[in-house]
């Protein structure tokens, strides 16, 4: 079910102005794998363009190459809706349908992508919503709306959401910066059980968070304002956390940056 | 710069004079807008509750002499309903289309700029000049003559600007976060909009089409012009001259006759309270449909 990522010299633009550059990296599946660095460098940028989310914004384009498992993403022929249902995302901001029940939510990646029954429907949304740690906590409810529970809940909901369409890949952008510590624990020791099966990818600011859940780390970083962001170094997370090979990359985890 | 530590003190005299003078202009202002709601409101029931009765609803103005007393709106109000329904038939899905196209695939697109402008000048049309151009157009050029359906095309030249313009705000209220989250589960565009981005701006485009429903259901000018006028039943609203209540007020209130001028109040009471219900029944729908229900 996981999935290797192969990237070759990928730009992406905004327009004309071109927001990262020249990046190649292979994330590995059945692992998890941090984007660090400093903000507007490009991180999230890249994230999307792994599920072809970036050229959703008007005037956004890529150039370069990304492999998926020996399949081009960006290939001439490739649906960037199907792309979209390999690769899912889960966003900064818990975004649950706020017109549809828990069950509907969860349910809605699979309903809207085809008929599926009712009885399959509800096993699927039960086996995510106890893979997303969420199951015994909605259990009794799970016709109240989504935007009724809390934000680490609702969060929760969202990767439930994102897993209910089994994908190959989970990217995460930032899942946690809305959060308080506890349901960013809760976050945090579902990823370490979604890596069994998902490769996942994971954009944070918090770099004790990268340490903490991450695989291997990826540090990005651009030369100045205006520049477009690069690949700086990646590496194994402890690796990177203890004896990076780049002086900008210890700079900016020691807090030295700038 | 030494900066003097703050001192905790009471609201000064002149803060709270201040505040007293503009709470009290609010109050004015309310007042001014309520006052003639309210009068408006007490004299058409006072006036128009006298002949509010059974055979005032079930009956046309046919076969009933200038002087009688008597007679109804039946045929005004058969009328009213079938020209404002067509008109809303006409206008809904288009103006609801073209809000979808400016929001979700406009994207500051030449043709989603004119649109929108022409859209702008829609609005401004006065609503004798929908009906002359239905008039000019449609009964005298193609020669089809007076109808109820005539009307409608007036009338929903006049709805679609309004049903354009509030459905595209609330469309554009819908948050882009939902949009990349349907994206994001490989949901395609079209079944994004129909089943995540429509739903979540439902309620606010339900009460958007009820005003512009309210707008058009009072339209004098224009049905002058088009639906001509009758004191008859006439079912059919594509064949024949029929009646609307704004009709019927205007041509009973200039009879000289304490009998017809009952019956204009009472067609007016009537049109008001046709628009109240069908506001009940859009605030019913929006409510039923709300997420918030289950909560």
């Amino acid at each position: 079910m996981a999935k290797q990522i192969e990237v070759s010299d990928l730009d992406a633009y905004y327009g004309s102005h071109k927001a990262i550059e020249g990046i190649t990296m292979t994330i590995e599946p059945r692992s998890v794998t941090a984007f660090i660095g400093p903000s507007g460098c490009g991180k999230s940028t890249f994230l999307r363009t792994l599920n072809r989310m970036h050229e959703v914004i008007p005037g956004a384009h890529v150039d370069g190459k990304i492999l998926l498992e020996d399949q081009d993403l960006y290939g001439p022929d490739i649906d960037p809706v199907s792309v979209r249902r390999t690769v899912g995302m889960v966003f900064q901001r818990p975004n649950p349908f706020p017109t549809m029940s828990i069950f509907d939510n969860v349910a809605a990646g699979l309903r809207l992508n085809g008929r599926i029954s009712k009885s399959e429907a509800e096993g699927i949304v039960e086996t995510s919503l106890k893979d997303a740690n969420l199951w015994n906590e909605v259990k009794d409810r799970l016709n109240k709306p989504g935007a009724g529970l809390s934000g680490g809940q609702q969060q929760r909901l969202c990767i439930a959401r994102a897993i209910a369409v089994s994908p190959a890949v989970l990217l995460m952008d930032e899942p946690c910066s809305a959060l308080d510590p506890i349901s960013t624990l809760a976050i945090e020791d579902l990823i370490a059980k979604l890596k069994n099966d998902y490769t996942i990818v994971i954009v944070t600011h918090n770099m004790q968070q990268a340490a903490r859940v991450s695989d291997r780390t990826a540090f990005f970083n651009l030369a100045g304002q205006g520049q477009p962001g690069k690949l700086v170094e990646m590496d194994e997370t402890s690796k990177i956390f203890t004896n990076p090979t780049q002086k900008a990359t210890e700079d900016y985890i020691t807090g030295r940056f700038g | 710069m030494t900066m003097s530590p703050a001192v905790i003190t009471r609201v000064s005299f002149s803060r709270r004079l201040k505040d007293r003078v503009v709470l009290g202009l609010v109050w004015l202002a309310f007042a001014v807008a309520v006052v003639p709601l309210i009068s408006v409101l007490w004299l058409v029931i006072k006036n128009g509750i006298a002949r509010f009765d059974l055979e005032f609803l079930t009956h046309s103005m046919r076969n009933i002499g200038a002087r009688d007393a008597g007679g109804g709106a039946y045929h005004a109000i058969l009328g009213t309903l079938e020209q404002v329904g067509l008109a809303a038939l006409i206008s809904v899905p288009v103006g609801l289309l073209t809000a979808i196209y400016l929001v979700e695939y406009g994207q500051n697109r030449q043709l989603a700029r004119s649109i929108s402008f022409f859209v702008d000048v829609m609005t401004g049309i006065p609503s004798v000049v929908a009906g002359l151009f239905v008039l000019a157009f449609w009964v005298l050029v193609l020669g089809l003559g007076y109808s109820g359906f005539a009307g409608a095309l007036a009338l929903s030249i006049l709805m679609m600007p309004t049903v354009v313009r509030s459905a595209e705000e609330m469309l554009r209220l819908v948050p882009n976060d939902l949009r990349e989250a349907s994206y994001a589960l490989g949901v395609p565009k079209w079944k994004t909009i129909t089943k995540i981005v429509f739903p979540t701006a439902f309620t606010g485009i339900i009460t958007g089409v009820m005003l512009a429903i309210a707008r058009v259901a009072g339209e004098t000018a224009p049905l002058l012009l088009t639906v001509f006028s009758t004191d008859s039943i006439n079912e059919d609203p594509f064949n024949g001259p029929q009646m609307g209540l704004p009709l019927y007020v205007f041509d009973q209130a200039q009879r000289p006759n304490v009998t017809a001028v009952d019956r204009a109040w009472t067609g007016a009471l009537t049109l008001i309270l046709i628009v109240m219900l069908l506001n009940l029944v859009a605030r019913l729908i929006a409510w039923w449909r709300s997420p918030a229900k289950g909560r």
